[in-house]
């Protein structure tokens, strides 16, 4: 097994509320091994976001510590690339442009970060769109210039928020080959968060699933599968059986119908 | 199969049946419904509407013209279409028209620049500081509400009766809309982007110049048009207070001697000089959003 890039060493995060302390997090720990791909997956309010935004620096945590290579990292931002559910691609600025952000912010001379930019563009599908903007664009060509601009920011490890959430059934199935296909030139570590149990499986060598009220972990499932995954594997019977034990998992952590009302 | 199609056939045929009886009730006893279409206006080409435009303008001339002639129009108080034309002409060529025009000019472009430039500043300033934001609103929420025009005899008392003292009251007048609409830019600033900057390692003054302001600028143009009128404004309220050029010290003058023709002459260049600004400030509005937009 690879040395751990990343640690969640017994994240806790509570908020003053009228109602009393609520608990979003409650001694979270995670432990993700050097180039694997993770999934986070539980209903909505099980503190997903925030761990993302604990790791990333945006938020500090009540108790606990985050570990990159065995550097506290609590409270650092630019540490990890994070891409959120919105592709937040800058209007005003050309595909390269928005690309090149973080190495541009990390104060790389802009032509050489364009240079190191264009040939990523041509390799991922964006070619002829170099000097376009965003409002030009399919919300799958955004997305995977989003995650390029993720990628090209030079951390080893990256968290993926939801990334395909709001695009359409078949270009979300596209979008997992090619995160895949990234996933493996690239050689990152990837934290990914999603609601969708099929695409966590598909993607990752571990899930977590996750719990609310408070927001933990309840077990973490371990994905045997072997690499590199094409689509048919997600109707081999192991594939199945994996699905059905994390929806039986989540769903035995889904609010009852009267709770909801 | 045979069990879960009954029901639904069933359905369906008494919806149908309940159509069938619809339509025959509305055939039979209920009188039948107007038959009405969709209004339609017909365009007409363009010159057909310039040349009713024109028509019209000829017209009013013509009429108030005859009605000057025939003494069913005061002269004295509406002077007329003709003695309109010869005071025009005489105010080009011997009268002070382009020291006039250029003075209200400059007065009101430099207002427009002051008040737009450092009301922007002020408002995305507001980004900086919550604290600071919350204790200086109040103030320009004041300022706002103050009529502005009501401090112009201050303002020339203190600024003197050149053109300090337009300028003055032309960037009071643009200062605060330019101030509040650019905070309204800056609390629209999407708080996801801002994430995405911190999270990309940003520094405070990277996360301003790199995000906080272009996301603004579409704010800031907007109100160049409402500004340039404002400016105007301002710069002719000055005048009229005290000055020794331009428009509008041409009106008051000409109103106070009795000309009405030179204050309509007045009026009139004031009117073109408006309209040239306008146009020319929405052009460059147009221009920057499509920069902006990409």
């Amino acid at each position: 097994m690879p040395s751990t890039k990343l640690l969640i060493d017994d994240v806790s995060m509570k908020f003053a509320t009228p109602a009393g302390v609520f608990h979003a997090l409650d001694h979270v720990s995670l432990s993700v091994p050097q180039g694997w791909f993770v999934s986070l997956i539980g209903p909505s309010g099980c503190g997903k976001s925030t761990i993302f935004n604990i790791v990333a620096g945006l938020q500090e945590p009540s108790e606990g510590r985050i570990l990159i290579d065995g550097v506290d990292a609590t409270g650092t931002i630019g540490r990890v690339g994070y891409m959120l559910q919105k592709d937040l691609l800058l209007p005003w600025r050309t595909l390269t442009d928005n690309i090149i952000l973080g190495m541009e912010i990390q104060g790389v001379k802009l032509a050489e970060a364009r240079a190191r930019a264009r040939p990523l563009l041509r390799r991922y599908g964006l070619a002829g769109f170099e000097n376009a903007y965003p409002r030009a664009l399919s919300g799958g060509m955004r997305q995977r210039a989003a995650l390029l601009r993720t990628l090209l920011f030079d951390t080893d490890v990256i968290l993926l928020d939801e990334p395909f959430g709001a695009l359409d059934a078949q270009t979300k199935l596209r979008m997992q080959e090619w995160l895949l296909q990234l996933w493996g030139d690239f050689g990152k570590t990837v934290v990914f968060v999603t609601h969708d149990v099929e695409e966590s499986i598909f993607l990752s060598d571990e899930v977590h699933v996750m719990g609310t009220r408070p927001g933990r972990v309840i077990e973490t499932i371990p994905v045997a599968l072997p690499r590199p995954r094409v689509r048919a594997c997600t109707t081999t019977p192991e594939f199945m059986a994996l699905k059905e034990h994390c929806l039986e998992l989540l769903h035995s952590q889904a609010p009852s119908m009267e709770d909801a009302a | 199969m045979t069990l879960q199609q009954t029901p639904a056939k069933v359905v369906t045929n008494k919806i149908l049946a309940g159509l069938d009886a619809r339509a025959d009730t509305a055939a039979g006893a209920a009188p039948a419904k107007p038959v009405r279409r969709l209004p339609v206006q017909k365009d007409w080409p363009t010159w057909a509407i310039l040349a009713v435009q024109i028509g019209i303008l000829v017209g009013i001339i013509a009429l108030w013209e005859i009605g000057a002639d025939t003494g069913f129009v005061d002269k004295f108080f509406w002077s007329h279409p003709s003695a309109i034309y010869n005071t025009m002409t005489i105010f080009f060529t011997t009268g002070d028209a382009f020291t006039d025009i250029a003075f209200t000019f400059r007065s009101t472009i430099l207002g427009f620049l002051i008040g737009t430039f450092a009301g922007s500043a002020l408002g995305l300033s507001f980004w900086w500081s919550k604290n600071y934001a919350a204790i200086v609103q109040p103030y320009i929420i004041c300022f706002e509400s103050l009529p502005k025009l009501a401090l112009a005899p201050l303002i020339v008392l203190v600024f003197g009766i050149g053109i300090a003292s337009k300028v003055a009251i032309a960037t009071a007048l643009t200062l605060v809309v330019s101030t509040l609409t650019t905070f309204a830019g800056v609390k629209a600033v999407d708080p996801d982007g801002e994430k995405l900057f911190y999270s990309l390692g940003a520094s405070r003054v990277q996360v301003f110049r790199k995000f906080v302001i272009p996301s603004c600028l579409p704010w800031i143009i907007s109100v160049l048009r409402v500004n340039i009128g404002l400016a105007l404004t301002g710069a002719i309220v000055g005048e009229f207070i005290a000055s020794q050029h331009g428009l509008g010290r041409a009106i008051i003058y000409a109103g106070q001697t009795y000309d009405i023709a030179l204050v309509w002459v007045a009026v009139s260049v004031l009117s073109a000089l408006a309209i040239v600004m306008y146009v020319t400030v929405s052009w460059i509005e147009r221009v920057l959003h499509k920069g902006v937009k990409g």
